[in-house]
């Protein structure tokens, strides 16, 4: 069935497909139209589930682990500055190897205050030991939240998932969707079934203390945990397009890299201009591609390589930036290159802060200036004489 | 008949822990799960009791428990009722063990949460009057007088400035089903309001005194008559609230010395003539109002 939706609106549809058990979320924009929708479909009776209106971010996320801990699945989402508020909680979830499946949406942190879409929140959590995705667009969140719960619930994942939505110009913009049927649904997700449970028959203790002698072996399944994601992510994404007919790419999404000189590694909703200046200065004879980072974590270091073969420059362009070096995505990219052997100069561009829009013109720039050589850190529309 | 101490439970479900000797709150854990019985969930935050009782792979909880964030005691409960009641239990306990920091403090918003939500649980505030765990330092429960290490007493302050917040009555505010103080002083008192609590539909929040040796500047062999002494000196009252009404279950009339209860401990030798003189006013005050409304 096709029906006009926002991209909040197709992640809830999604996860109404899913079908979680336990539902806690706190408001916060952009995030709220995800847990309204949500709200409206436990009302009318499409979503058999608690909705449990807790009364912040922490509880939204601690609730969540406590229902996951019961052993049913769970779903919360948030943004922002109540993603900060949770953070104590995301490795304590992820810890705790519960599969809770969380949407954030994209947003800039405070200070300055700024509602808009930017992607400082999570990158700022890429450590907390959760699977992060990006999507594109609202068919792609749609399928996310679907593949989310199959990813993370996976018993060689039990991970945490967070999928990320760039704050209103995906949560907001409204585009034709395939909602696919909760038979679909249910023949493509299984019940979620685990041992890392309570159970009254075989009570257990959770959630425990470890010290010095088992702590990092801990830390060492946890990892081990990641590693595997790749190959379910793969898994996920075939049965996906089995019974879908949808299908993804995996960690991340290439456009026209195969000669690719120029090419651009970026993640999100920018992608899709991306390509589309790429596609203006392939016709020039400039043998541009991009590249779409679809998981930050697990990162694709492998694919990233195999993907720049070919590339004499790379422009890394984010909407984030860790102060006092450059951004989070670059050294990421940048030690996946240097892992690779590749040895094309990798140069970083930082824009869409706070929601500043990104023109055809601003990367039509990039392209250009990583032809002639630049800066390794740029700041789009920053003029440093002016600012 | 109301439930009592020879009719609890044999079965241990708080047992190899490494609690300190004569520690109030292990009592207090101990006691209301051999109440509450095998067909519970406990959650407990970071504070005495987890540090005691979950160290893998020496896990000391018989029934199924899980060590919450340190504010998140209250909303855990509820994700976990929550969760076992879809999973198609019936006849189980969600049940919190949480410190006077844990409720009082960092914990006093998500327990807000739970109670304004109604949520099917019991919450347990084990009141030791300071952050034991991490070495005695105040919290909002600590009483006025009380030198803690981070309210040191010295010539120009005597101790802790501030009265203990006042929990039960803020957990009544929230027109909570069932809200009860206890001492494990008494202990046939607590356990008997543990299991009317395990009877009563919604939040329910039992506040009870326990006494911690190392911080209250006490034997080890004296927690539980310091336990009673507190109630019978009248700084501390064993009431109920329920359907919208307090109930005071046991007026001492006479006070016990104040005095001798406070002199005993470590932690407020050092109060003056004067310092207890308001201790005691403040105290008089609070009974006149007890036993004008609550009967």
């Amino acid at each position: 069935m096709k029906k006009f939706l926002s991209g909040d609106e197709a992640f809830a549809e999604g996860v109404r497909l899913a079908c979680p058990e336990v539902i806690s979320a706190y408001p916060i924009t952009p995030q709220t139209v995800v847990v309204e929708k949500l709200s409206e479909m436990v009302e009318n009776g499409s979503l058999d589930a608690e909705f449990i209106h807790v009364e912040s971010e922490h509880s939204a996320l601690s609730c969540a682990i406590g229902a996951s801990a019961a052993g049913v699945r769970t779903f919360t989402a948030t943004s922002s500055q109540g993603l900060l508020y949770m953070a104590e909680g995301l490795v304590y979830a992820s810890g705790g190897r519960f599969p809770i499946v969380m949407m954030n949406a994209n947003r800039a942190t405070a200070l300055p205050w700024n509602i808009y879409g930017d992607q400082r929140d999570s990158l700022a959590l890429l450590d907390t030991g959760w699977i992060q995705s990006y999507a594109e667009n609202a068919q792609e969140a749609l399928d996310l939240a679907l593949m989310a719960y199959y990813i993370a619930e996976h018993r060689d994942v039990s991970t945490p998932y967070m999928a990320n939505l760039d704050g209103f110009i995906l949560t907001h913009t409204y585009e034709n969707v395939d909602i696919p049927s909760p038979e679909q649904a249910k023949a493509y997700l299984p019940p979620y079934e685990t041992d890392n449970r309570f159970d009254f028959d075989h009570p257990t203790n959770m959630g425990f203390s470890a010290g010095p002698d088992t702590n990092f072996i801990f830390k060492y399944k946890e990892h081990r945990a990641f590693d595997r994601a790749r190959g379910i992510i793969t898994e996920a994404e075939q049965r996906f397009a089995e019974i879908f007919g949808r299908r993804y790419t995996g960690l991340l999404d290439t456009y026209l890299t195969e000669d690719a000189e120029y090419v651009i590694v970026t993640l999100g909703t920018i992608a899709g201009l991306c390509r589309n200046i790429a596609d203006e200065l392939r016709e020039q004879g400039i043998k541009a591609g991009v590249v779409r980072i679809r998981y930050v974590r697990p990162f694709p270091n492998d694919e990233i390589t195999t993907a720049l073969r070919s590339a004499k420059a790379i422009a890394v362009l984010e909407k984030d930036i860790s102060f006092g070096n450059a951004g989070t995505v670059y050294t990421n990219v940048t030690s996946a290159l240097h892992w690779g052997g590749i040895t094309a100069p990798a140069y970083n561009f930082i824009g869409g802060l706070g929601g500043k829009d990104i023109s055809a013109d601003d990367i039509r720039e990039v392209f250009r200036r990583i032809q002639t050589g630049t800066d390794r850190l740029n700041w789009i529309g920053v003029n440093e004489n002016e600012h | 008949m109301k439930m009592n101490i020879n009719a609890l439970d044999r079965n241990e479900y708080f047992y190899g822990h490494k609690a300190c000797a004569g520690c109030g709150g292990s009592l207090a854990v101990r006691a209301a799960l051999k109440v509450l019985g095998e067909r519970t969930a406990a959650v407990l935050p970071a504070g005495c009791m987890s540090a005691v009782g979950f160290n893998f792979p020496q896990l000391c909880f018989g029934n199924n428990a899980i060590i919450s964030m340190f504010a998140g005691t209250a909303s855990m409960l509820t994700g976990v009722e929550a969760g076992l009641r879809r999973k198609g239990h019936r006849d189980f306990h969600a049940v919190g063990f949480a410190g006077d920091g844990g409720t009082a403090d960092i914990g006093i918003q998500a327990l807000s949460g739970a109670i304004d939500r109604g949520d099917d649980i019991i919450y347990i505030c084990y009141d030791n009057e300071a952050y034991m765990n991490t070495g005695i330092q105040k919290s909002g429960l600590t009483p006025y007088g009380a030198r803690t290490t981070t309210t040191p007493a010295g010539a120009n302050i005597h101790g802790n400035i501030r009265p203990k917040k006042n929990m039960f009555e803020i957990a009544a505010a929230h027109d909570i089903p069932y809200a009860a103080t206890a001492t494990v002083g008494y202990l046939n008192d607590f356990i008997s309001k543990v299991e009317k609590a395990s009877k009563i539909k919604g939040t329910k929040y039992i506040h009870v005194i326990a006494p911690c040796p190392t911080g209250w500047g006490i034997p080890v062999s004296d927690t539980v008559e310091v336990a009673r002494e507190i109630v019978d000196c009248g700084l501390w009252y064993l009431a109920e609230y329920e359907n919208g009404e307090y109930k005071l279950d046991r007026d001492p009339g006479e006070f016990a010395s104040a005095e001798n209860y406070l002199r005993r401990q470590g932690r407020f030798r050092h109060l003056t003539d004067q310092d207890i003189h308001t201790i005691i006013t403040s105290r008089d005050r609070k009974w006149e109002k007890i036993r004008k409304e609550w009967k």
